[in-house]
């Protein structure tokens, strides 16, 4: 029998591996895709909580996380893309010009 | 062992493997073909939940369009191969794990140990709910003002997006 919890077992270990891969990964769009995961663990929470309530509304904010995260994926690409063009790199180790 | 239980853990367990390695390849390539995989992973999930229509656009829109949109900036870019994760091991690391486990250690104390309300029960009610009809009628009824606002929102990415990417044209 698969309740609520197994699903958020689940979600909350992909979580936990989508931040190892932001904090220990130094190629920026590693780190993009790690962040990529952590939402899709939220979502998975959100549709099993709609799923057992049987109210639609996490499905719908699923949606719109969804939106979200094209969009902010392809701003936050385009400015890899325009920081590489000025540094020739994706190691996010050496992107410190605002370092103090 | 139920079918519901096979297929729960057959899909967690390539969630959870495709995601560790997705972390801990050297071709930035092959961690995006992980990541498509623990996309499908999840769509199999919504699909066990009686989500059809988030497990479609799941596949529309996150291994279809998000994760070519990386494979496109990862080719632009010619990315070669990164430094084997073993030979940096700076302190950075050794917190940012450390804290990953403390995070970790609240959700377990959530989910296992504190006593919780979480709704108990099987998928009856979920299963009447999910189709794309229920969705659409809450959609474009009770939630119209964040659809529109999406609308401007995804506007807004598109016009940031060129802008940034642009090359410019300097005199």
């Amino acid at each position: 029998m698969i309740t609520v919890e197994h699903y958020l077992w689940l979600s909350a270990i992909t979580f936990m591996i989508g931040v190892i891969g932001v904090v220990a990964r130094r190629n920026a769009i590693v780190v993009f895709m790690s962040i990529e995961l952590m939402l899709n663990s939220v979502n998975l929470s959100l549709v099993v909580f709609s799923a057992y309530l049987g109210d639609i509304t996490g499905q719908l904010l699923v949606f719109f996380v969804m939106t979200v995260a094209a969009a902010e994926a392809a701003v936050g690409l385009a400015i890899i893309i325009a920081l590489f063009r000025k540094k020739q790199t994706v190691n996010i180790d050496e992107i410190n010009i605002l370092k103090w | 062992m139920t079918l519901e239980s096979i297929l729960f853990y057959g899909l967690a367990a390539m969630s959870v493997v495709s995601a560790i390695l997705m972390i801990t390849r050297r071709n930035p390539v092959t961690s995006v073909l992980f990541l498509i995989m623990n996309f499908f992973a999840l769509a199999g999930l919504y699909l066990t939940l009686q989500a059809q229509f988030i497990a479609v656009i799941q596949i529309f829109v996150y291994a279809g369009a998000i994760m070519v949109l990386f494979l496109f900036v990862i080719m632009l870019l010619n990315l070669g191969d990164d430094q084997k994760l073993t030979e940096v091991i700076s302190y950075k690391k050794i917190v940012g794990a450390a804290l990953a486990v403390g995070v970790l250690l609240e959700l377990i104390y959530i989910i296992g140990l504190a006593p919780s309300g979480l709704p108990a029960g099987n998928l009856d009610r979920g299963a009447a709910i999910g189709t794309v009809e229920v969705l659409g009628t809450k959609l474009f009824t009770q939630y119209l003002f964040p659809f529109e606002i999406t609308s401007i929102l995804l506007l807004v990415a598109i016009v940031g997006a060129v802008l940034l990417a642009k090359k410019k044209l300097d005199d």
